[in-house]
């Protein structure tokens, strides 16, 4: 059987960033297994601009941030293998794996990476009535079809929801000759980036409609058009609002939800606010030896902040095959305190979820997300009853990951099961 | 004198920007909450751009499309035009990335190159 220090599985963005880490942490043996025809990931079809001004200080397109670390990953000389697919990882980090060539096999990892990314939540998930016609696609899918594939999904479009992946999408349909009426967003806010709205929409003069969704589907082989109303504060359709959109097409942004199938299935404990696995401060998963990042771990806005993420899991992974090898012993036990980071007054979750201070970094960066949007105001970060951080934000949206910076000199004078709390104060 | 109501999108606060106009010349910005907001919106109204990307098909190639873009920013008057014209370009593979795909996009004197290699 095959052996390898480090398995990543996915080639994507979270996926190459960690195997260089990984690489340059002085790991020799690794392997990334992806299941698309190129490494690279959702990049490939990304073909708009923003990517890479934290990386490279540049602005560079989907396919060219995804080149970068490409060409990094083959002058360091790392395997990868294409159109294959990973069907099992048992706990003991024995992966099955199949493709074309070689049929089902297996391979054991000293450490694993996942960054299997995440998938759009579909239309199952939403109970919007209506038969099951032509013309429904999910915004990343259309995205495919346009940007690789070069086929037109459709000439008259509505779309649902305004995720990025939406939003973009408008701009490109308009771009490719299709004519966008409107988006509409369940939510009184927007999910995806501002500067995203301004110059998809706005640009375009696309409308966006908050607070409404889509109650009707009509047509039975193709659709044919669809109903829009007005929701309420808990988001249910208001009667009489009603409005009617011809299209050929409904495109549907609604969300992204991690690809956590293999870690479910290998016990990898989750976090039910995420779908990610539940990690602590070196990206390390409740399974020993295994580490998540990227999409997989917690959706992320920015392909920049997945990179950094990424190669962060990828050093710790080359660190445990070190330790490993040098002390043949378990790691995760034995490593002192643990701190658990508790997301309260707004903010829903973080990443890590908890922290042994003995293993952490000078300065380790905790992201999160806010549950609405929040103007002048504080994110607090408080060890029992004292406030160690109290940082002004002009503003916050549930569409905007943050961040902040925990210490590592403030928190190794903690004592074991202390609870760190984040959370939202008003100015 | 006009009046234009633009976002900011410099950082997320998104402030709502009022900017009033005599033909050519930003008479007042104001809804701005520091000097970014400022200058972006005499920048917007005055002359505003944009990197445009799109894609291009590529005959006997891996794939049938490569993605390109604006090497810098252009007009937002050309989007459209700039699309057009690269709507009738046929490449054929292999296309690397920085390939010139199409010189003087629209009249921009700007050239549109590859971003994605397509061997």
């Amino acid at each position: 059987m095959e052996k390898y220090d480090i398995v990543i599985i996915g080639g994507g963005p979270a996926g190459l960033a960690a195997a260089v880490a990984a690489r340059k942490a002085g790991t020799k043996s690794i392997l990334i297994l992806e299941r698309d025809r190129e490494l690279g990931g959702i990049l490939n079809q990304c073909i708009h601009n923003g990517f890479g001004l934290h990386t490279f200080q540049e602005e560079l397109t989907g396919p060219e941030y995804a080149a970068r670390f490409e060409a990094q990953v083959l002058e360091l000389g790392i395997e990868y293998r294409l159109n294959t697919m990973v069907m099992d990882i048992s706990r003991e980090k024995l992966i099955t794996a199949m493709n074309r060539e070689r049929g089902m096999y297996q391979i054991q990892a000293g450490a694993i990476v996942l960054a299997m990314g995440c998938r759009e939540r579909s239309r199952g998930a939403l109970n919007i009535p209506g038969y099951r016609p032509a013309g429904i696609y999910s915004a990343g899918t259309a995205q495919r079809l346009v940007n690789m594939e070069g086929y037109m999904p459709g000439r008259k479009v509505v779309i649902l929801g305004s995720g990025d992946i939406g939003l973009i999408m408008a701009r490109r349909m308009t771009l490719e000759g299709a004519e966008v009426k409107v988006v509409a967003e369940l939510m009184p806010y927007s999910g995806g980036l501002k500067r995203n709205i301004v110059q998809c929409l706005d640009d375009y003069g696309i409308p966006l409609k908050l607070s409404h969704t889509v109650t009707d589907i009509k047509g039975k082989e193709r659709v044919e058009g669809i109903t829009l109303a007005a929701v309420d504060e808990r988001g249910k359709p208001i009667p009489g609002t009603e409005e009617d959109y011809e299209c050929d097409t409904l495109l549907l942004s609604v969300g992204l939800i991690p690809e956590n199938e293999l870690s479910g299935q290998m016990g990898v404990e989750l976090n039910s606010v995420t779908s990610g696995p539940v990690v602590n401060e070196s990206l390390e998963t409740s399974v020993d030896g295994v580490f998540a990042c990227g999409n997989v771990l917690h959706v992320h806005d920015l392909v920049d902040f997945v990179s950094e993420e990424a190669a962060m899991a990828g050093k710790n992974a080359a660190h445990y095959v070190k330790d490993y090898v040098e002390k043949c012993t378990e790691k995760s036990s034995g490593y002192g305190k643990v701190i658990s980071i508790q997301p309260t007054g707004g903010v829903r979750y973080t990443v890590p979820s908890f922290i042994r201070p003995e293993n952490m970094v000078d300065q380790l960066t905790i992201r999160f997300r806010v549950g609405s949007v929040y103007k002048k105001c504080y994110v607090s970060v408080y060890i029992g009853e004292e406030r160690i951080i109290h940082k002004k934000r002009p503003v916050m949206a549930p569409g905007e990951m943050e961040e902040i910076k925990l210490e590592k000199s403030r928190l190794i004078g903690c004592r074991d099961y202390e609870t760190v709390r984040i959370q939202i104060e008003e100015a | 004198m006009e009046k234009k109501e633009l976002i900011c999108i410099n950082c997320p606060m998104g402030c709502p920007l009022t900017v009033e106009t005599e033909g050519n010349e930003v008479l007042s910005v104001t809804g701005n909450t520091c000097p970014r907001g400022e200058s972006y919106a005499r920048k917007e109204v005055t002359n505003p751009t944009r990197i445009v990307t799109t894609t291009v098909r590529v005959r006997e190639g891996r794939e049938k499309m490569v993605s390109v873009k604006t090497e810098t920013d252009i007009p937002k008057g050309k989007i459209f035009e700039c699309v057009k014209q690269l709507k009738d370009v046929e490449l054929m593979a292999p296309v690397h990335i920085g390939d010139v795909i199409l010189e003087n996009a629209a009249g921009t004197g700007v050239n549109v190159v590859a971003t994605k290699a397509v061997l």
